[in-house]
């Protein structure tokens, strides 16, 4: 712990000792993360790409197939590509669903000015509850013959569907699940419009702008930067997403991804293969085929911003 | 409930004068109504059904405020010998104390440096941090598992709290935010008075930077209080299990009885409904911060 000790100040001609000195004491302090990545993020990433072109089942030595993995994967997994279908279209409705309703709340919310914080926080509550408790309730909120939402739809004279337990519904039933806990995109919409200008929308106003041009020529450009953060952080969630699919999929006696595959998100694919059937080696291909289809994804995102997304030069300057 | 009134409105809506203002507030209004009660909905059901007796769970229109109220449901579904709740509580609040002192900790240190140490390569380690912020967690699962297989905690705690001893990427990057906005001079002080580094750490930076240290510490107890797949990963032994492996296995239990697993998953959501009404505007910071990071 010596090393720890203050830099000394005094001494001028001393200067590049010091400098040594400091950058010892940055490597002990970041030491930590510094480790940490290198043993539980760089060397699992290095890891898995090796396991990836293995058999292991963990019991018996590993084995070198080559690309024997992807093969399979490609050409004789049926399951892949059902479960990226499955996650493909998780994504494109539950990201869409949750940014433009999160948008829609956040812009009532920013309208009102009483009692805000009541309704901030019913949008927000659901968005903190555990995700076992979450799955736990919708599976019986859209209990077929006992739940609210079916009952609701009786009255109206319309015979609502089995939802988790028909394989048409049962992935619409985790996408609405999702859209529930949009509290946390809410709230970041609701900070990136309050930080618009009030003036912006003054002039506008004066230039006699109506309500529609006022939202889509101040409201929707100044907030680009936020709606592109959400969407990222979305895109990148639903294709790793597996509690509530889990939960659901898997209670009374249910399969993982039951029924019939119809909720078989990629990640109940992985795990499955990973720890009910001990493949690591294949689980590993699999991983970094996520992997890179959420960085392509990812980079694509991030190349189209330039076309539409707004950054002031000075922000909030 | 934290109800507060914006200021910088100039005109409450029943003194406004134009109609068009009135119709705007009656539209804004009757939408936030609905949908906050569409979206606190799921929450009431919760309740009624967690106080039901079993027969009016089964009732269509349904039983909205339960008749007897049974208390005794919440005993029930915790006392349940092949569920013991209280251990699993107990096991919670272990993982939960275990990783809050490891990820206060070490952010702090590696914040600190980051905020305020110069060397060559912090750039670059810097962009770096940033970078794995955006690396699905699912590609690490398979190679951290065999690791602690071989390690041999595999049914124990240690998977799911030693990383946290590691620094976290996101924590560390909201701290160093935090550190860098603070005056030098209170630290330069501090080393004229001869104080080492880690005493200006403990002696200046903590005290000055508790609203940060806050909402790290709301955000991490909730992730990790909803954390399913770690513990259903690692631990086994059912006597092992938190909260939410042990609510989701009463889930998955064939023949379950609806009113009691609604109030185990009452008093599995209600610590984080009490910590949110408490630290409100910890998690609204929180979770601001988060998105004004670009």
């Amino acid at each position: 712990m010596t090393a720890l000790a203050p830099p000394r100040s005094t001494a001028t001609p001393r200067r590049r000792s010091q400098a040594h000195h400091e950058a010892i004491l940055f490597y002990l302090c970041i030491a930590p993360w510094l480790i940490g990545f290198l043993v539980f993020t760089a060397g699992p990433m290095i890891a898995s790409f090796v396991l990836s072109f293995t058999q292991w089942d963990m019991m018996t030595p590993a084995r070198w197939i080559g690309l024997e993995n992807y093969r399979t994967i490609f050409a004789a997994d049926e399951y892949f590509w059902q479960s990226l279908k499955v996650t493909a279209v998780y994504s494109l409705f539950s990201v869409p669903l949750k940014l433009v309703t999160a948008l829609f709340l956040a812009i009532l919310l920013n309208e009102a000015s009483r009692g805000v914080g009541f309704f901030r926080t019913a949008f927000y509550l659901p968005s903190i509850m555990a995700s076992v408790a979450a799955a736990v309730l919708w599976s019986w909120i859209l209990n077929p013959k006992f739940g609210p939402v079916n009952g609701a739809l009786g009255v109206l004279g319309i015979q609502g569907p089995g939802w988790f337990t028909d394989p048409r519904y049962a992935l619409w039933g985790l996408i609405m699940m999702s859209a529930w806990g949009l509290g946390g995109e809410v709230l970041i919409f609701l900070a990136g419009l309050k930080s618009i200008p009030h003036h912006l929308y003054e002039a506008a106003e004066l230039d006699g702008a109506g309500r529609r041009a006022r939202f889509l020529r101040i409201t929707l450009p100044m907030l680009s930067s936020t709606i592109f953060f959400n969407f990222v952080m979305a895109l990148i969630g639903s294709f790793q997403a597996f509690d509530s699919a889990y939960i659901i999929s898997t209670a009374h006696a249910g399969t993982i991804g039951s029924p019939m595959n119809s909720t078989l998100l990629y990640m109940l694919h992985l795990y499955r293969n990973g720890f009910s059937w001990w493949k690591m080696g294949y689980a590993s291909a699999l991983a970094w085929i996520l992997f890179l289809i959420i960085l392509v994804l990812t980079l694509a995102v991030l190349r189209s911003s330039s076309l539409w997304v707004y950054y002031e030069g000075e922000r909030r300057a | 409930m934290a109800i507060r009134s914006v200021p910088g409105r100039s005109i409450a809506w029943w003194r406004s004068k134009t109609l068009g203002r009135v119709v705007h507030d009656l539209v804004v209004y009757a939408l936030l109504i609905v949908l906050s009660v569409l979206f606190l909905f799921p929450f009431f059901w919760m309740i009624s059904s967690a106080l039901k007796p079993q027969w009016q769970i089964f009732v269509w229109p349904p039983q909205w405020i339960p008749d007897p109220i049974m208390w005794q449901n919440f005993a029930e579904a915790l006392g349940n010998p092949l569920l013991p709740f209280h251990l699993f509580l107990r096991n919670t609040m272990i993982i939960e104390v275990a990783v809050l002192v490891g990820r206060l900790v070490s952010c702090t240190l590696v914040a600190y440096g980051f905020a305020r140490l110069e060397a060559p390569g912090k750039d670059v380690l810097f962009a770096i941090l940033l970078a794995s912020l955006m690396l699905p967690g699912s590609v690490t699962m398979i190679p951290k598992f065999i690791l602690f297989n071989k390690l041999g905690w595999v049914n124990t705690f240690l998977p799911l709290t030693v990383p946290s001893y590691f620094g976290e990427a996101y924590a560390i990057f909201l701290m160093r935010q935090f550190f860098l906005s603070l005056p030098r001079e209170l630290e330069e002080a501090a080393r004229m008075d001869g104080a080492s580094t880690l005493q200006v750490i403990l002696q200046v930076i903590v005290p000055l930077s508790v609203p940060v240290l806050t909402v790290i510490a709301i955000l991490t107890f909730k992730d990790n209080w909803n954390d399913f797949m770690g513990p259903l990963i690692y631990l086994n032994d059912a006597r092992l299990y938190t909260l939410a492996v042990g609510l989701a296995f009463f889930n998955g239990q064939y023949d379950v009885q609806m009113n009691l697993l609604m109030a185990a998953s009452v008093v599995v959501m209600m610590p984080l409904i009490i910590l949110f009404f408490v630290a409100q505007r910890a998690f609204v910071e929180g979770i601001t911060l988060t998105g004004l990071k670009g």
